[in-house]
């Protein structure tokens, strides 16, 4: 029995580990007598060449491994999004859920959407205003406000501010669920979780986004108007009217759409992240960073492919 | 009773010594042959044995030795590489998810650190699983809120979030939880985790008075020995993946087992020495 214990200390004493930023690689132990590394996957030849094959295939493993990880992941992030579309049309049907979520992702988000809405009208207005004046075509300035906010701004600064507000939110609460059993405690009593958690979520940001999203443009041209036409002298009726015959419903549905697209992406990786947190200390805050910069980037991908597609 | 000492390298070495079939109780729920994979690591290697209805049954073991793993398959939460579980004579690792929750309403689970929705008050916590699972009115669901929560001593605490109250209100709020739609099966994941020994033992007393007075049957996982003795019917000591003991409390204790005496005495287990003991009764 003895002998069958050193064994099994021989079997495992062949590769030692190392983790590197939590990913694990294999190394060539000390002992080269006994090792795996004078003869890596069986080869023959000189110890140095094997050495030389070793530090060659061990990167391409690990890259594969990656691979595989990375696109099982992909799919498993799609699986996600499956399932938590057919419970969302599946009963039981919870309004209440998606109400507190509309209260939480929409509701909430208004004084921050409002104030980063004047904000960015107003330096639309001063930057558009000088911009225009050297042309002496400030009474382009309704036009330009408007067009920029609707079409750009802001679907992609309602995004990323409310990705900053309720996304990190959103990741953080579902981790902390996850990583204090609430999450298996929901799946113990017969509720789906995804059902109870995930859904309502992703439906309260399809309807909260594009209405942040307009609020966000009306506040943002008023927020124009304050600085062209209260400070600048721009005439009120040029700043409306260019508005009026320029802004078209093509334009504004492109926003619409835009808003729509970032509204699911967003609670979808956010609902991800954190319905996926690590049961760690630190998993509640890995799962939130990485839901943010997700996020974010997707959002920035996301409008320069809806725009090359709806222009 | 098995006759022969079961020492650590033997092919099998679990030893049933009274089966609920044996002294004509009824079987709640039967785990047979259960065996999980992590990867390579066997965590659950052939486990077996059998809670009988309406006692308690206490999982033991050493830190690893597969015991939340089990009880996550109890609770249908992971579904094994191979085996069976066995609830009224169905095996539930065959069944879909729909299926598993018409078999989830027996159950109540009491997880390790309480898993109360911080959210929610303590009353919204335990009327949670009516409010979601049940058409009962507002009265009724408060009205056996109160009931449960009076039961394990809570009667004021019902407008306090979880984080306002101690750890050991949070398990009797909890367990408040887990048995307000009158379950059949119990589970619970080390309840005295986190909790000092007087604590302990008043979740211990308070778990003992809620099985008899509900008559449930419960599987208790915990790694308080032997103060969970007192409470226990049946005892299941796993080691290494396995069912190395299984029986009354009274057999566990007198089982002449070099492992189960090391882990009650709370030394390290000598793996080297009990080989050298398992060579010595060999010859």
């Amino acid at each position: 029995m003895a002998g069958a214990g050193g064994g099994e200390g021989r079997r495992h004493g062949h590769k030692a580990l190392c983790s590197l930023r939590g990913r694990t690689w294999s190394v060539p132990p000390r002992n080269e007598a006994n090792s795996n590394l004078n003869n890596p996957s069986g080869m023959r030849g000189s110890p140095s060449l094997k050495l030389l094959m070793y530090w060659i295939t061990e990167p391409v493993r690990w890259l594969g491994a990656q691979a595989i990880e990375n696109v099982a992941a992909l799919g498993r992030f799609g699986l996600f999004f499956i399932s938590a579309l057919f419970n969302a049309l599946s009963p039981p049907y919870k309004p209440r859920l998606v109400v507190r979520q509309l209260r939480l992702i929409g509701a909430d988000s208004i004084f921050l959407i409002t104030l980063i809405g004047w904000a960015t009208g107003m330096v639309l207005g001063l930057q558009g205003y000088n911009t225009l004046h050297r042309f002496g075509s400030e009474t382009a300035l309704g036009t330009v406000v408007a067009l920029v906010l609707v079409r750009e701004l802001g679907p992609v600064l309602s995004a990323l501010m409310i990705t900053a507000r309720a996304g990190s939110a959103m990741a953080a609460e579902l981790g902390s669920m996850q990583v204090t059993e609430q999450v298996d405690a929901l799946s113990v009593m017969a509720i789906d979780p995804v059902q109870y958690l995930v859904s309502p979520r992703i439906l309260a940001g399809l309807i909260s986004f594009p209405l942040l999203t307009a609020i966000f443009d009306v506040v943002g041209i008023f927020g124009g108007y304050a600085i062209g036409v209260g400070l600048m002298g721009v005439p009120p009726g040029s700043y409306f009217r260019g508005i009026v015959d320029n802004l078209t419903p093509h334009d504004v549905a492109s926003g619409f759409y835009k808003a729509l697209v970032f509204g699911l992406a967003v609670t979808w990786v956010c609902c991800y992240k954190g319905y996926h947190a690590e049961r760690m200390a630190t998993g509640i805050s890995r799962a939130t960073t990485e839901a943010v910069v997700l996020s974010s980037v997707l959002v920035l991908l996301w409008d320069y492919f809806l725009t090359s597609v709806l222009l | 009773m098995a006759s022969k000492i079961s020492i650590a390298g033997e092919e099998n070495f679990a030893r049933i010594m009274t089966s609920p079939a044996q002294d004509g109780s009824a079987v709640a729920i039967e785990i047979r042959d259960l065996t999980r994979r992590f990867g390579a690591q066997i965590v659950l290697d052939h486990v077996s044995f059998a809670c009988p209805h309406g006692k308690i049954t206490t999982v033991v073991g050493p830190s690893g030795c597969g015991k939340t793993v089990l009880l996550k398959h109890l609770n249908f939460l992971l579904r094994p590489n191979c085996g069976a579980i066995i609830v009224d004579g169905e095996d539930v690792t065959q069944m879909g998810s729909s299926e598993l929750n018409r078999v989830r309403d027996k159950f109540g689970m009491l997880f390790q650190a309480g898993a109360l929705f911080d959210s929610m008050t303590v009353a919204e916590n335990v009327a949670f699983p009516l409010v979601e699972k049940t058409n009962l009115s507002r009265q009724e669901i408060a009205q056996r809120v109160q009931e449960k929560l009076a039961a394990v001593g809570l009667e004021g605490a019902g407008n306090k979030f979880p984080s306002e109250i101690s750890g050991g209100m949070q398990k009797r709020a909890a367990l408040a939880r887990a048995l307000i739609r009158e379950p059949e099966i119990l589970l619970l994941d080390e309840p005295t985790t986190g909790l000092d020994p007087t604590r302990a033992g008043a979740i211990h007393h308070l778990i003992r008075r809620t099985q008899q007075r509900f008559g449930l049957s419960a599987v208790l996982v915990s790694h308080d020995v032997p103060q969970v003795f007192e409470i226990s019917d049946r005892v299941a000591f796993l080691y290494k993946g396995r069912t190395r003991l299984f029986g009354t409390v009274q057999e566990i204790l007198s089982a002449n087992d070099p492992v189960f005496k090391s882990f009650l005495a709370g030394e390290e287990i000598d793996e080297e020495g009990l080989q050298a003991g398992s060579n010595a009764l060999a010859m």
